[in-house]
């Protein structure tokens, strides 16, 4: 699904140039985007690094298994595949709480160390396993309790009551998420076999 | 009493970022006798190989996006779907920001700074967008950097998944205001 969306938007981002004269644009885009990827990626360095460090802390001090202990009856729904005190969860759950508490500074660091230890008992390196997948969903639907200070601050006082909206939304999203990759990953199209389709 | 409610929770989460920073260390040192400063260097390394190794996905994802939006077919999707979604109740001005959303964080911030900057802050226009914005994530980013730091190339159903709670949150934004606000 990925390599047709990929290669449509830039198919149709060259034909939709051609025809409305934004060619132009569409290649200084294109090599603008390739710019902004690499700095984007340097850019995360040194955070990476800071929660990375923090994160090796926790994981020594037992920190991560204690707290993948407490929520497991949530956790083992949702990520039947993985072992249950296998340390991707701990990280899976600090993840979501980092975007629950909207710290999405922190939150990528620990979602990328949780897909570092879903990739450990990943059979298949370069296909995504149920669990991978049903996390990214979650990640994706955008859990979170805390609106972003960006949305507050361009809201000011009116921001309390996106408050709310925001909440029910966002519940809602997540719940689909769940959904959607349950009855995705049983498909036909999506199933998991060493070499299948993508 | 909501509006002590947020006020309260925006509170406490300056301080979650700097207690973690000194509590987890706490933990390992003073309880566990962990060798914090070793490990977390130990730990750290590995930021620098992550984020070299999600430059490739990135550049596919992020030109895509890029070479999409600058050819103005965003636009011409709006002309073509705004009658559809004045009948079903879907502001035609929420549009551009729900399409965007998935694709790019930036791009969906000057956006929804544009809504709430023509309609103001009080209009339901300026609400349902940023409700979109808090409940919907920037998908292909968050697909291209996370698979791209484990190396995995063939996603599956992620994206469908993830697109799938993208628009279940866009209308749910949508109908949600229109309950509290419209």
């Amino acid at each position: 699904m990925l390599n047709y969306i990929w290669f449509g938007m830039m198919f149709i981002g060259v034909v939709v140039g051609i025809f409305t004269g934004n060619i132009d644009a569409v290649t200084a885009a294109a090599i603008d985007m390739a710019k902004v990827a690499v700095n984007l990626a340097i850019g995360l360095i040194g955070i990476m690094a800071l929660w990375l460090g923090i994160m090796k802390i926790a994981e020594e001090s037992g920190l991560i298994r204690l707290i993948a202990k407490g929520l497991r009856p949530i956790t083992v729904r949702l990520f039947p595949d993985v072992p249950e005190d296998h340390p991707a969860i701990g990280s899976i759950v600090l993840n979501m709480s980092a975007n629950i508490l909207g710290l999405g500074n922190a939150a990528t660091p620990l979602g990328l160390k949780a897909m570092e230890e879903l990739q450990e008992i990943n059979p298949t390196k370069d296909t995504a396993t149920n669990a991978m997948c049903t996390f990214l969903a979650i990640n994706t639907s955008s859990v979170q309790l805390i609106l972003p200070a960006t949305v507050v601050a361009l809201m000011g006082a009116t921001a309390s009551q996106i408050f709310i909206t925001t909440i029910f939304a966002t519940g809602m999203s997540t719940v689909a998420a769940i959904f959607a990759v349950k009855f995705l990953e049983k498909r036909r199209q999506f199933t998991f076999e060493p070499g299948g389709n993508s | 009493m909501i509006e002590s409610f947020v006020q309260g929770v925006t509170e406490v989460s300056r301080y979650i970022i700097p207690l973690l920073l000194v509590g987890i260390p706490f933990y390992g040192l003073i309880i566990k006798k962990v060798k914090v400063y070793e490990t977390f260097v130990v730990g750290a390394k590995d930021g620098f190989t992550i984020a070299i190794r999600i430059i490739p996905y990135l550049v596919a994802i992020l030109v895509a996006i890029g070479m999409f939006r600058a050819s103005g077919a965003l636009d011409l999707l709006l002309n073509f779907l705004s009658p559809v979604l004045t009948f079903i109740g879907f502001p035609p001005e929420n549009l551009p920001l729900a399409l965007m959303r998935p694709l790019s964080g930036s791009g969906s911030l000057g956006l929804l700074t544009d809504l709430i900057n023509q309609h103001g802050p009080d209009s339901l226009i300026a609400k349902i967008g940023a409700t979109m914005f808090g409940s919907t994530e920037t998908t292909f980013y968050v697909l291209a950097v996370y698979f791209g730091s484990v190396g995995i190339r063939k996603t599956r159903h992620a994206l469908a998944a993830g697109l799938f709670a993208d628009a279940v949150g866009v209308f749910s934004a949508v109908y949600i205001c229109r309950f509290f606000f419209g």
